[in-house]
């Protein structure tokens, strides 16, 4: 199967849970287990490839001007993770199934759960150090949602917090990391990376480049100092645990080291970091694991020391060393898989974790009792089973590695550490399965279905098979292991034994185990001691610091963004306008090159007029009604303007939005105080004065500059004049740029607007759906109303020119290619013409006769405009290529068809359907009850007989 | 000419601007409107100004005025009626909820105003 198939089967399944969760619990994991196992499958198809030492890779393009581009790859490192990841996660799915209980939504669960699978399967498989950065981040986002998937307990909240700022900020600290990386090599193939050791390392940014990298990598496997995310995580249901902390999230740190271990392994600082990192890990992991009461804290320090052994496989740069470490990855995968499920079993039957108040489940729960031995005996480093063989050899690492000088260092601190490990395996055993059976269990234990117990107990075959007989697992670790050298080292030699003679490595097994059993017998007292100790407490370290970061952001945005819109615009006219001054100071400008043109009487009348509604506007606009007739003025100042300015379009389009707008401010303002209060100090309008003519004189200076010279080239335009009527085959170049020269700059643009009608009718939505539809129907006016409402001759006078108005704009809408008008404007037009008939004839009686709701005029109009468009692929031409011709119908003369007409149409309709649509939100507010809307449109009307009905409350509301 | 249309655009602009600084919603709406008024005449101007020659091609015409910046600010005209339809929305919304047309979050004041009738 495809590689693209293996990681996108996670994320595509992913949609499936949540759609099966109606179909029952076993549909819902049956889906999601179907899906694992198709990715599982398709995994194993690659084997023969892979065990004959190939790498299989697929690539797809995706951004290579970036360097980012889907590039998949696998070879044996990479089908060892995405085994374990799906083969456990297969084991763990089906343990879900019966663990989750009715309460847990299961859908939400497995669809997080395939998420973080996939992200899993996609880092492991990345060949683009990009692409890995982004599965990465995702593990991190889905991690997030698993830990904290029982949103009710506020530990499960907080622990997904802890780990996702941990793990974010470490994922912050590799994207740099990486960025320098693929900046040295200048290329951002993984495999393309492998091959570059020597410049990489010789490089001076290596250095840099290596801490970003390890310091992502210790926060996600919960390296020293970063290891007390994972215990806080266990709040998760313990699936989640099982699953992340055994086989992958953790260990996806843990894979990256491995990764890149050909190019960055090797030198002396890695050796030190790394080494000692681990080092510390694994000890301090181990001792507090011991003291732990919690089962699944325990294990998640277990965890946390383990991650640390490997951690220092890898630090000491040798190839044994990296052997140990890839042979202790898949042992510990397998027993602590089980040991975390296992712990799950025994908190599902005994509904407690806590060792202190359990013991003597050996009789109760025999088969648990089995397999949790099994595990934890493996974990101890007990013969014959698999954690052995790989502690023997991780000691035997350790016992020739030597740090900072000091021969007997690193052997001392591993044996101590798995002296420790050996104790918290025995207490797990000791302390939960052994001693007396009580009478005061929360619940009564017994053995779950095997449901539960079955995934755990496959588990322990490997750890037996391997455990007895090393030899299998031999070729396939030394696969693996090759894959970790890359070209950096040769395999080494050793073969897989139980038996090595008296080796010192022996010697300190033999230690650790007796230590192990000696601590367990001393465990009271030592408890005590630890007790007495006074500790540092991770936690309130990492909140403590959490919160000097928030009140440090506190301090510095909430003075800053302060919630005065005021504030902010003032800040940013005085910024716009000091970057336009820098600008212009810096820059140089030519000398005119226009004539001034002389100025008309007509033309200063008109000036004076816009200055005066502009200075009355500022002067008056507290009497907003005044302002709102001033600002119309503008309006039409503006249009005239445009008129005079050869740009009859603009004039068109000016005065139709006038209006609508006009109407629109009107409605507001119906619910709107009449008056601006008088409130800013005079201090303040002197600033506010001093900021506004700063800005006038600018942009008078910047128009007044540009206005005096020509272009520095030709511009652009004169293509489109060129072009309009043999390209586009019509006469009218503004409206040919519109609906083709720039088509798709149009269609975005009718989008917008249909989206800022639906958003206002969102709005009105809300709002009536609130606590304020109440108080609107309760409104009283402020004004009295007039005493007829819809005045007959209104009423009449707008019915007879309706027609007359859509004719207008039918003919505005056909003559547009060729001369002035278009959709945009003929669809104003008919705005206005509809907008008539609801001033006039009432809100219930104009709604009562629309035929089509606004909404899906807008879609309509979006639709044509888009299939135009669309349609233009069936010849093989790009997205929005227009074709016209001319036909000749007699009696008619001669006229054109163009597809940019049909383009035009959408046009019309998405504004009709955008300006109807929030005018008619807008007047949907007006309504009050006690005022009956009239079906009628004349209150008095001589066809009608009798009086109008007086049915109060005949509002029809929510329409 | 070209003094007159300039400082139209200039006045426009500082009347919007101060308009746009005010306390209350309804004139800060008018203020965005006004700049818009300047910004889409500034645009427009970018094609310097061009007396009777529209571009409507015609034979034996040669000179017309530049139609590029008049498609684009065509749009912008609908768009920024789209754009004043929602702020207008949003500040009746906000009024309608709150019975309070101020543009400035209130909050910092009536906090105090809690703390001295606790003290007084």
């Amino acid at each position: 199967m495809s590689l693209f198939f293996i990681v996108l089967l996670p994320f595509l399944g992913a949609l499936l849970p949540g759609l099966m969760n109606s179909a029952g619990r076993a549909a819902c994991a049956g889906v999601t287990f179907t899906v694992s196992l198709a990715a599982f499958v398709g995994l194993l198809t690659n084997l023969p490839t892979v065990l004959a030492g190939e790498v299989v890779t697929a690539r797809i393009d995706w951004m290579p001007l970036l360097g980012l581009n889907f590039t998949l790859m696998l070879d044996s490192l990479g089908f060892f993770f995405a085994l374990l990841i799906l083969g456990i996660g297969l084991l763990i799915i089906a343990y879900a199934r019966n663990y989750l209980s009715r309460n847990d939504n299961m859908g939400e669960f497995f669809t997080y759960l395939l998420l973080f699978q996939g992200a899993m399967v996609g880092i492991v498989l990345s060949d683009n150090i990009l692409l890995l950065l982004i599965f990465w981040e995702l593990t991190s986002l889905s991690s997030f949602l698993l830990i904290g998937y029982w949103k009710h307990l506020p530990a499960g909240r907080q622990g997904a917090r802890m780990a996702l700022a941990v793990t974010g900020m470490g994922g912050l600290a590799m994207v740099g990391g990486m960025l320098i990386l693929g900046q040295i090599v200048g290329s951002y193939d993984l495999s393309t990376i492998l091959q570059n050791r020597e410049l990489i390392q010789a490089d001076p940014l290596y250095v840099p480049a290596l801490l970003l990298i390890l310091l992502g990598c210790f926060a996600k496997s919960a390296q020293f100092p970063f290891h007390f995310w994972l215990p806080h995580a266990m709040a998760a249901p313990t699936p989640v645990s099982a699953y992340l902390h055994s086989a992958t999230m953790v260990k996806a740190g843990i894979f990256l080291m491995a990764r890149m271990w050909p190019v960055l392994a090797g030198t002396p600082e890695w050796f030190v970091i790394v080494t000692s990192a681990g080092l510390i890990t694994m000890v301090l992991g181990a001792v507090i694991a011991l003291f732990k009461h919690d089962l699944k804290a325990l294990l998640a320090f277990s965890t946390v020391s383990h991650l640390g052994l490997i951690t220092m496989l890898l630090g000491t740069g040798t190839a044994f060393g990296s052997m140990a470490a890839v042979f202790h990855i898949l042992n510990h995968a397998t027993f602590k898989a089980a040991l975390f499920m296992s712990a799950g079993i025994i908190d599902h039957e005994a509904h407690t974790r806590d060792i202190r108040r359990l013991g003597g489940l050996r009789t109760l729960m025999p088969v648990t009792f089995v397999i949790a031995t099994l595990a934890a005996l493996s974990m101890a480093g007990i013969p014959l089973l698999n954690g052995f063989l790989s502690k023997e050899m991780m000691l035997e690492e350790a016992y020739g590695t030597a740090l900072f000088g000091v021969p007997w260092l690193v052997p001392a601190l591993a044996t101590f550490g798995a002296l420790f490990s050996a104790a918290y395996s025995f207490r797990l055993i000791g302390h939960v399965f052994f001693g007396p059976v009580r009478d005061d269990y929360p619940a009564k234990p017994h053995d779950p279905p095997a449901g539960l117990w079955l995934p755990p107990a496959l588990l322990m075959i490997p750890v037996v098979v391997i455990g007895i007989a090393p030899f299998i697992a031999e070729p396939f670790v030394k696969l693996v292991t090759s894959a970790v050298l890359g070209d950096a080292a040769s395999l080494p030699s050793a073969h897989f034994k139980i038996w090595h003679g008296l080796v010192p490595a022996l010697y300190m097994s033999l230690v650790a185990v007796a230590g192990g059993l000696l601590l367990l017998a001393v465990f009271n007292p030592a408890l005590r001691l630890w007790d007495a100790t006074p500790r540092p407490e991770a936690k309130q370290i990492f909140d403590s610091l959490i919160k000097a970061c928030v009140s440090l952001a506190q301090g510095i945005i909430l003075p800053l963004h302060n919630g005065a819109f005021s504030r902010y615009a003032a800040i940013g006219a005085v910024a716009i306008l000091a970057a336009g001054f820098h600008a212009y100071m810096s820059g140089t400008v030519g000398a005119t090159t226009r004539t001034v043109q002389p100025a008309s009487p007509v033309t200063i009348a008109g000036w004076l007029m816009l200055v005066a509604a502009t200075g009355g506007m500022v002067f008056m606009h507290r009497n907003r009604l005044l302002s709102l007739i001033l600002i119309g003025i503008v309006g039409l100042m503006v249009s005239i303007g445009f008129v005079f300015f050869s740009a009859p379009d603009l004039a068109m389009t000016q005065f139709t939005v006038e209006v609508v707008t006009i109407i629109l401010m009107l409605l507001a303002l119906n619910f709107l105080p009449n008056t601006t209060p008088v409130e800013s100090t005079v201090l303040r309008r002197v600033r506010d004065a001093g900021v506004a003519i700063a800005g006038g004189l600018a942009t008078f200076g910047l128009a007044y500059h540009y206005l005096l010279r020509d272009a520095i080239t030709t511009p652009i335009s004169e293509f489109h004049l060129a072009n309009s009527y043999k390209g586009g085959g019509g006469t009218n170049v503004v409206n040919v740029i519109l609906v083709d020269f720039r088509g798709f700059d149009t269609f975005g643009e009718i989008t917008v607007l249909g989206i800022a009608a639906l958003l206002i009718y969102a709005l009105t939505e809300t709002l009536l759906g609130g606590p304020v539809r109440a108080r609107l129907l309760n409104r009283k006016p402020d004004q009295p109303r007039a005493g007829i409402k819809h005045p007959m001759m209104m009423v009449v006078l707008t019915r007879v020119i309706m027609p007359m108005v859509l004719l207008v704009g039918f003919y505005i809408f056909l003559r547009g290619h060729n001369e002035p008008g278009g959709g945009f404007i003929a669809g104003l037009i008919v705005s206005i013409a509809v907008v008539m008939q609801y001033m006039a004839s009432g809100f219930s009686w104009a709604s009562a006769r629309l035929r089509y709701p606004y909404h899906g005029v807008i879609g309509a109009g979006v639709l044509i405009a888009g299939l135009t468009g669309i349609g233009s692929w069936f010849f093989g031409k790009p997205f929005l290529t227009s074709d016209f011709t001319y036909v000749r119908i007699p009696p008619f003369e001669k006229f054109e068809l163009a597809t940019a007409a049909l383009f035009d149409l959408g046009v019309f309709l998405a504004v009709v359907g955008a300006v109807m649509l929030s005018l008619e939100s807008f007047s949907r507010l007006a309504r009050r009850a006690h005022v009956p809307d009239s079906e009628h449109p004349m209150d008095i009307d001589p066809s009608r007989e009798g009086p109008p009905p007086e049915k109060a409350g005949f509002a029809k509301e929510g329409v | 000419m070209e003094l007159l249309v300039a400082s139209a655009i200039g006045v426009l602009t500082a009347g919007g601007i101060y308009l746009m600084l005010r306390l209350r919603t309804f004139p800060v709406i008018l203020g965005i409107s006004l700049l818009t008024y300047a910004v889409n005449v500034f645009l427009f101007t970018s094609g310097r100004l061009t007396v009777g020659a529209p571009p409507i091609l015609r034979d034996g015409v040669s000179t017309y005025t530049d139609p590029l910046p008049q498609a684009l600010v065509l749009t912008a005209i609908v768009i920024s009626f789209g754009m004043t339809a929602v702020v207008v929305m949003i500040g009746l919304g906000a009024f309608l909820g709150t019975d309070d047309d101020h543009v400035d979050d209130q909050t910092d004041t009536s906090t105090l105003d809690e703390e001295a009738e606790g003290t007084s």
